[in-house]
């Protein structure tokens, strides 16, 4: 905008840079190291002898590949859930923005109301509707309750009002083309921005769940990479002298679970800032 | 208890209004279909958010009696939770922890925010991304990992302070805990109402700024006038979205109870203590009753915060 910089902004942002990466960089450098070095080295340096490779496949073996199951869960869960979810929201936010029918305002108002109504509140309720049901300790227990986001139909229904011309359903529906073709056919395309941004949220919400597959699972094969890299670190923080071994599986075991979402967020970027400019520009 | 009223208001206030006409006019066709559209989204809503609601409510109503199995007990649970001691303190420190730790990120969220958008920075993107990478990395991580800096045995802050033979700092303690966990929290969501803001300012009509250029506004002056006024609709949403975490606080505290058991009790936030009622204590009810409270508070906190704001800038 502007050919002017200035220097002293630079720096003042640089330091804050350096608040938000250095816990990332002690991670990386903490999994290259054995447990020895964790303990005798800087934590913000690399010792002499960097274990990465041996760090990984320690804990991607450990315990019969339990962590590689872990990850395959986080990724099954998050992908069906956030999948499942991003399509309800662009079917629903498509229906409240392009239709007018009875109720249309008061539904929306209730789910808006919603927004403000805690995922932690509602998790207890549902562990007991859902042993009653039988679906505790299943992947239901973890895909159903995430498969409803309100700010999800927010978004999307804010983002169908402008995105799909009012001319254009008009003009497929004098063509002759049924409601439901009109959305698959033409309206999806034109909503794929959107729905790309509610997807990578919503994986995000499913990628960190915790307290959800805490309270809904115990038997660890089913397990999601937070649910088991907090097992592991109880364990680690449990036992007294042999938790050295289990220390280092949680460190480097973080290490791994984060890049799969870091890599997400860099390469789909352009996705999810249009989609909260949609939502927080227009509130 | 909110939630239900208000919907049920909105619910008896639409069919009345006048949008009737306008509806049969164009709707006649194509209402049905609306109802298709919309009907997979407010089933599952009704299914999973709803109905938990509504069982949450109707739990929170018995008590499980020694002799006699569980009983009705009207407002029981909710008279013996007003004046739980553990519950009352913990809602007092999730309230304390809102009023220090959300200014003290949003408003580093909002300074980031116009620094990039300023045009004034080099490297604007790596800043965008660099702070807002922690997002990405689940809470879990973040507070295992911090936990680990925090620590004695290797933790960096404990390694330098021996290095210039200072006492390490004591973040895991009574009195810095709650500081410690805002640190953490601080850090995962700064960047995310970072690039809400920041989106926001996009959307600013740039021939504002070059009209305050021709008035002779300089960076800050725009930035004050134009562009902090331009946020408040953003800046409302991320006031509500920590309404909403700060309240329902629990991964963080949950976690770093493992590292100091003594410090963090099993009633340190109203979360931590409901699921502790429910799976150590066998108090389902009672945790129902807690929940559900814990809920109404939020959105009572929430459409305060609404209430406040909108009122305000009409005023």
């Amino acid at each position: 905008m502007t050919g002017r910089r200035s220097n002293a902004l630079t720096i003042a942002m640089a330091v804050l840079l350096i608040y938000f990466l250095l816990p990332l960089f002690w991670l990386f450098v903490a999994s290259t190291k054995t447990v020895g070095d964790l303990f005798s080295s800087f934590g913000l340096w690399f010792a002499h002898d960097i274990s990465l490779f041996s760090n990984i496949k320690q804990t991607v073996t450990n315990d019969g590949w339990v962590f590689t199951r872990w990850m395959g869960n986080t990724v099954f869960y998050a992908v069906v859930s956030a999948g499942g979810a991003a399509f309800l929201c662009a079917l629903g936010g498509y229906g409240f923005a392009k239709y007018r029918f009875r109720g249309n305002a008061a539904m929306f108002g209730a789910v808006l109301g919603a927004i403000m109504v805690p995922t932690t509140a509602l998790a207890i309720p549902t562990y007991l509707l859902f042993s009653k049901a039988g679906l505790v300790n299943t992947p239901l227990a973890i895909i159903l309750p995430s498969l409803v986001s309100p700010f999800g139909l927010y978004l999307m229904r804010i983002y169908a009002q402008d995105a799909v011309p009012d001319g254009i359903i008009e003009a497929a529906r004098i063509d002759g083309a049924g409601e439901f073709r009109i959305f698959f056919q033409v309206a999806l395309r034109m909503l794929a921005p959107g729905i790309v941004t509610v997807l990578l949220f919503t994986l995000v919400a499913t990628w960190n769940n915790y307290f959800l597959p805490l309270i809904m699972l115990n038997n660890p094969d089913l397990y999601p990479i937070t649910v088991g890299l907090a097992a592991w670190s109880s364990q680690a923080s449990a036992g007294g002298g042999t938790t050295g071994a289990v220390l280092s599986l949680v460190i480097t075991g973080s290490f791994l679970s984060v890049l799969p979402l870091i890599a997400a967020f860099l390469l789909l970027q352009r996705y999810w800032q249009s989609g909260l400019a949609a939502g927080g520009v227009k509130a | 208890m909110s939630v239900d009223t208000a919907d049920r208001r909105l619910g008896a206030r639409a069919p009345g209004r006048s949008q009737g006409h306008r509806q049969r006019r164009h709707g006649v066709t194509h209402g049905r279909t609306g109802y298709l559209f919309v009907a997979p989204f407010m089933l599952v809503f009704v299914a999973m958010l709803v109905l938990p609601l509504a069982y949450a409510a109707y739990l929170s109503l018995f008590q499980e009696r020694l002799i006699g199995g569980t009983v009705f007990a009207g407002i029981g649970n909710y008279t013996r939770a007003l004046t739980d001691p553990r519950l009352l303190h913990g809602v007092g420190r999730v309230a304390l922890f809102f009023l220090i730790q959300v200014p003290i990120m949003l408003v580093i969220a909002l300074l980031a925010a116009l620094a990039i958008d300023s045009g004034l920075l080099r490297v604007a993107k790596l800043f965008r991304l660099g702070i807002f990478l922690p997002y990405a990395v689940p809470s879990v991580v973040a507070a295992l990992m911090w936990g680990y800096l925090y620590g004695r045995d290797f933790g960096p802050f404990a390694q330098l302070a021996d290095k210039v033979g200072a006492a390490a700092p004591k973040f895991l303690t009574p009195d810095w805990m709650l500081g410690s966990l805002a640190n953490v929290v601080t850090w995962e969501f700064t960047g995310y109402n970072m690039i809400i803001l920041y989106a926001a300012l996009r959307a600013v009509p740039h021939d504002l700024y070059e009209a305050a250029a021709v008035d002779g506004a300089g960076a800050i002056r725009t930035a004050w006038s134009i562009k902090i006024p331009a946020l408040r609709p953003a800046l409302l949403i991320c006031v509500i979205f920590s309404v909403i975490g700060s309240f329902q606080l629990f991964n963080e505290p949950q976690l770093m109870q493992r590292l100091a058991p003594s410090v963090i009790d099993s009633g340190y936030t109203p979360n931590l203590y409901a699921y502790t009622l429910a799976f150590t204590g066998q108090e389902v009810n009672y945790a129902a009753a807690v929940s559900f409270l814990l809920g109404a508070v939020i959105v009572i906190a929430s459409y305060a915060v609404l209430f406040i704001t909108t009122r305000r800038s009409r005023a």
